[in-house]
């Protein structure tokens, strides 16, 4: 069960949010929710940085006892960040969100000349 | 040069020499700077790494996490979502548990690390029979006594003799 996806451009700014089977709104507006995921992703790199015993490291996903979230960044800071049921495997959404990345966002996102990377 | 990331200062735990260095001193006392601008002390061997977290940082860090487990919840797509049961990254895996009354312990292991539920639960029975069942404990502060320290010792030794027991039968 897939619940929403959200992609953010490297400013932080959400360029897509996709809803399927959500049942809980956050309470917040639309702008408020997508700063607070990206705000909350902006803290967690540098606590993994600092509390992981290599050189360096990238968080890949959490669990909470009833969704997972898991994020794909790109060499460019682009980040897609899906959450769904716990018991989906990371092999499959790290290949659901890499396909999403090269078949879908590099060729119609990226490669469109209409669409600003900024908005 | 090879292998030395700029941002990691010469701290507790790193060394001159193959000796560990304490601050900008060596265990001698002498300055650090002193023995790297002296001419005769080269060749040298000087060792970085990411500095022991300090006790102000550790509370820095608890704190963000913290939040990090509460904005977890808030913007769960479920209802009634808990906060951050467990964590992956590249390096190593984060569990957490939180209890009813809202304290949080958290572990940070690798991959191949089994029952760390479990862990956590005894830790939890640890924490309420030599913690807060200690009269001279006060609620909220570091924790400080002794009892815990041992046994939290007795528990580690134990995960870790099992993790040796089963690498070398399964390997």
């Amino acid at each position: 069960m897939i619940y929403n996806l959200y992609i953010f451009n490297p400013d932080g700014q959400c360029l897509y949010y996709g809803e399927w089977n959500r049942t809980k709104a956050s309470g917040l507006s639309s702008d408020e929710e997508y700063k607070l995921v990206y705000g909350m992703l902006y803290s967690l790199k540098p606590f993994v940085t600092r509390l992981s015993p290599a050189t360096s490291d990238s968080f890949r996903y959490f669990k909470t006892d009833k969704y997972k979230l898991t994020m794909y960044e790109t060499q460019s800071g682009t980040k897609f960040v899906i959450n769904t049921a716990t018991d989906w495997s990371s092999n499959v959404i790290n290949n659901i969100l890499h396909t999403l990345y090269k078949d879908v966002f590099v060729e119609f996102a990226v490669k469109n000349p209409m669409m600003s990377l900024s908005e | 040069s090879s292998g030395i990331n700029a941002e990691w200062p010469l701290r507790p735990g790193m060394s001159i020499n193959k000796a560990p260095v304490n601050g900008t001193f060596t265990r001698s006392g002498q300055p650090i700077m002193e023995v790297v601008n002296d001419p005769k002390a080269y060749p040298l061997t000087v060792s970085f790494g990411r500095g022991k977290i300090g006790a102000n940082e550790k509370l820095m860090l608890a704190s963000t996490f913290h939040s990090l487990y509460a904005i977890s919840s808030k913007i769960s797509p479920v209802e009634k979502s808990s906060g951050i049961r467990m964590m992956e990254t590249d390096e190593f895996v984060l569990h957490c548990f939180q209890t009813i009354t809202g304290v949080k312990f958290f572990i940070i292991v690798d991959h191949k690390q089994t029952a760390c539920e479990p862990l956590l639960h005894r830790i939890y029975q640890l924490y309420t029979d030599y913690v807060l069942k200690n009269p001279f404990y006060l609620i909220d502060m570091p924790i400080r006594c002794e009892l815990f320290d041992q046994n939290m010792k007795k528990i580690i030794d134990q995960v870790e003799r099992a993790n040796v027991y089963n690498s070398a039968t399964l390997s």
